[in-house]
């Protein structure tokens, strides 16, 4: 082991960070050589983001050392870390939308003066010269995801960052724009850049990435010199401790029932208003799985929003129970039988600030009131309920609901859309984002739903969940559904390509 | 109506848009860095104060101007300290330093009222110009703040537009962590905005007490502070429009006090038996339908107000 952080691009060792009621970092450490490309890997909630953040001067260690190119540095803000050579590319990205590329790539490094234009050319010319195209006088918020994370890590660039971090960089981005920032990257790297590079998609780290350090609970559970001689089995176990965890079994198929959510030609607009959807026709029997495959951002969210009455369609009809609902409110279509568990489930799904009871009882308080009068025994019975139903595990059910953590969040939001027997349930992105036990309790929920004869429409970006689960897999591309398979028998390779738009005929 | 009280009216126009666009283009600074300000009221009735005692103290209606600023600054230094560093919710501050303000202003100026400097702002009359029919006194022979104010507001486009610094400033305004993540102190810029937005408001404040209305009374900023903060909306938190926004603002305010003595019929209608109250409510309608007219034009874009608007910032939260 170097006795020195000298011969590395960065040395991150024995960090220790702890939050309110939670241990992120207990003596995890990360070295990355000069001029590779060096995968972080580790569940959610392993530290991955908090090692980062603190290499990045947005969290200060309680413990341990940070050196970059040789130097020990203690870094203040992320000031300190750019000028250190730090270049950040985050998940949700720090860009500003209504400011143009060009103001965006030179905010923290501008000159005094403006000269636009001059800063433009310099612009054009840094994107063409690594090849990432982007207009320097377009707004941000006009961009495609795959834009936006350009501009991103033009924006490094600009400041000659040495060490690019990466977190999740191809969570937002087609598989062809996957591939190009895979050679954008090898071409920072053969610069002699380093790049640490967070993801959860293993074939990728292991087609774009030299070298890897696992975390688990805060602590380097391994690290790897070489990803070539590995496989992504044995990279999946040093991740999660043991193998294959996760999955609830198969459930067998069985006869469906009547439909109970269909939608007919239907076309909408995003929020940009644009087409977001286009001449969608599907239809969810009782007692069925429907998968919902895609790269997210091809629709998935406005067609969840067109269900639940959240988004208007320009186009189509949507009926629940057999019942026209293209014009009834999102508590109408409650009424009906229509339960939602939105991708935001902490925002759409439960309100942050509110107790965890008042926010078991807001979707409907049927049973809990008296008149104009909530009667709080009730609600509190109610939630207790849900709780030991769904096993939530909560402090004080008074307490806001935002200090529980995201599986009990989804448990909890999950419990409460099924307290009324629903006839579908539209459930999106359940599991992202859950550790191992969250992802088992909710699918097996799922799967006792479908056994229950309810209908359930799962979007959801895991592949392996979709398969596991869905009686039937709709994929989605640029808002159409462009290919109807059967889960089990269709390889990855044939559900690859039609998510990326080019289904295999 | 006579010659005499059209140009009269213009010239009022003038003065009185002045005052409100200095105070609104403070504001405005304050609400591109993301810090909604309801203060201005306040701070405006503590510049007044302030600038006449100084006035009174001096005799230099300059040293009184840039008292009203300091104490203006220092105004909004407290709202900085209290929203900004420490993170409590802007509206109950910005409230709190309104009514406090007009109470702190009270009880200063309690020994001052009725008072009157010997020295105010007097009017410029540029050579030459000034005694051009109409448009001479309108534009040409009014007091040195009324230029201030114009010199202020293209310095203002300036510095947002085209510096480093007002590239930070406008994107400390759509989003803090952002902006921290490039190595700007959101704290600093933030702060910074407030205290010279609170100089401006200030400064305008003591323009009223030192020329306007020359004197201290309780009460004589009478809402002009919160026709600043219509006239940010109004303007679309951008200074081109805030000037035009200003003069719309500023004639009717200066139509209130002459709208009864105008002998005018226009359809029909004597113009003098609109009641002055109803021209009041005037700007605040004018807000409310051009925000309407700008959110629906926005719809399918960001919004046009600065995005991080009214939202504090800590660093280590998650």
């Amino acid at each position: 082991m170097a006795s020195s952080g000298a011969d590395h691009a960065v040395w991150l060792r024995g960090i220790e960070k702890q939050f309110p009621g939670v241990i992120a970092c207990a003596g995890a450490d990360l070295r990355v050589r000069p001029g590779t490309i060096h995968a972080l890997l580790g569940e959610n909630g392993a530290g991955k983001t908090t090692m980062v953040n603190v290499l990045a001067g947005v969290y200060r260690p309680d413990g341990g050392e940070v050196w970059v190119n040789g130097q020990q540095r203690f870094f203040h803000s992320p000031a300190d870390a750019i000028a250190a050579g730090v270049g950040m590319v985050y998940q949700e990205f720090r860009l500003v939308p209504n400011l143009t590329v060009a103001e965006n790539i030179v905010l923290g490094s501008a000159p005094g003066l403006l000269r636009t234009n001059e800063i433009e050319e310099r612009v054009a010319e840094l994107s063409a010269a690594y090849g990432m195209a982007a207009d320097p006088t377009r707004p941000v918020w006009q961009l495609s995801m795959g834009e936006r994370q350009r501009v991103e890590i033009l924006k490094s660039l600009w400041r000659n960052a040495s060490v690019l971090v990466m977190d999740e960089p191809t969570a937002v981005l087609t598989p062809g724009e996957a591939a190009e920032l895979g050679a954008t990257l090898r071409a920072m790297a053969e610069e002699g850049r380093s790049v640490i590079y967070i993801s959860h998609k293993l074939d990728q780290v292991v087609a774009f990435c030299d070298e890897a350090t696992v975390l688990r609970q805060g602590k380097t559970a391994a690290t790897v010199d070489n990803l070539q001689d590995v496989d992504l089995t044995s990279l999946a176990e040093m991740m999660v401790g043991t193998s294959g965890g996760g999955y609830v079994d198969r459930p067998p198929p069985r006869d469906r029932g009547p439909e109970v959510l269909s939608l007919q030609n239907i076309s909408a607009l995003n929020d940009r208003g644009l087409p977001a959807l286009a001449d969608i026709n599907m239809t969810v029997h009782s007692g069925e799985i429907v998968g919902i495959v895609g790269v997210s951002g091809n629709g998935q969210k406005e067609l969840a929003e067109v269900i639940t009455g959240l988004r208007r369609p320009a186009q189509g009809r949507v009926a629940v129970n057999g019942q026209d609902v293209t014009r009834a409110s999102p508590g109408d279509r409650y009424g009906l039988g229509l339960a939602y568990v939105p991708e935001d489930r902490l925002g759409v799904g439960l309100a942050p600030k509110m107790s965890v009871v008042d926010n078991s009882v807001v979707r409907s308080y049927k049973s809990q009131r008296r008149g104009l009068l909530l009667v709080m025994d009730r609600c509190v019975k109610f939630c207790q309920t849900l709780v030991e139903r769904f096993g939530v595990r909560v402090g004080r059910l008074n307490d806001p609901i935002a200090g529980l953590s995201g599986g009990n969040l989804q448990r909890l939001l999950l419990g409460r859309e099924l307290a009324e027997q629903p006839a579908v349930l539209v459930a999106a992105q359940p599991t992202r984002g859950l550790d191992v036990q969250g992802v088992a309790a909710i699918q097996s929920h799922l799967v006792e739903q479908r056994a229950n004869g309810v209908g359930v429409l799962l979007i959801s970006e895991d592949l392996d969940e979709l398969q596991a689960l869905s009686d039937v897999l709709l994929v989605m591309y640029e808002g159409r559904v462009v290919g109807e398979y059967p889960p089990d028998v269709t390889p990855r390779t044939i559900l690859g390509s039609a998510m990326a738009g080019n289904p295999p005929t | 109506m006579s010659e005499a009280a059209l140009v009269g009216l213009f010239v009022a126009t003038v003065q009185f848009g002045t005052l409100v666009f200095l105070a609104a283009l403070g504001e405005l600074i304050a609400e591109r860095a993301g810090v909604l300000n309801l203060g201005v009221e306040g701070m405006m009735a503590m510049g007044a104060v302030s600038g006449f005692m100084v006035g009174l103290e001096t005799g230099s209606p300059w040293a009184a101007f840039f008292a009203a600023a300091a104490v203006g600054a220092l105004v909004g230094g407290l709202h900085a300290l209290v929203s900004v560093v420490m993170g409590a919710d802007q509206v109950v501050s910005g409230l709190a330093l309104t009514i406090g303000g007009l109470g702190l202003a009270a009880y200063v100026g309690r020994n001052v009222v009725g008072e009157r400097p010997e020295t105010l702002f007097t009017d410029l009359g540029i050579a030459g110009l000034a005694d051009i029919r109409w448009f001479g006194d309108i534009f040409f022979n009014q007091p040195p703040v009324v230029y201030l104010a114009v010199l202020l507001g293209l310095a203002v486009w300036f510095v947002l537009a085209r510096t480093r610094l007002g590239l930070a400033l406008r994107a400390v305004g759509e989003s803090a962590p952002t902006t921290d993540a490039v190595g700007h102190s959101v704290m600093a810029l933030r702060s910074a905005a407030v205290m010279v937005g609170g100089a401006f408001a200030g400064a305008a404040g003591s323009f009223l007490s030192l020329y306007m209305a020359p004197g201290w009374t309780e009460g004589m900023v009478a809402g002009r502070g919160w026709i600043a903060v219509a006239l940010v909306i109004f303007g679309a938190w951008r200074p081109g429009r805030l000037a035009l926004g200003a003069l719309l603002f500023g004639f009717t305010l200066a139509l209130q006090p002459r709208l009864q003595t105008f002998d005018i019929e226009i359809l029909g209608l004597d113009v003098s038996s609109i009641s002055p109250a109803l021209l009041g409510i005037l700007p605040f309608v004018l807000t409310v339908v051009v925000l309407v007219i700008i959110s629906w034009r926005h719809r399918h874009r960001p919004s046009v107000a600065p995005a991080a608007l009214g939202l504090p910032y800590r660093r280590e939260e998650r």
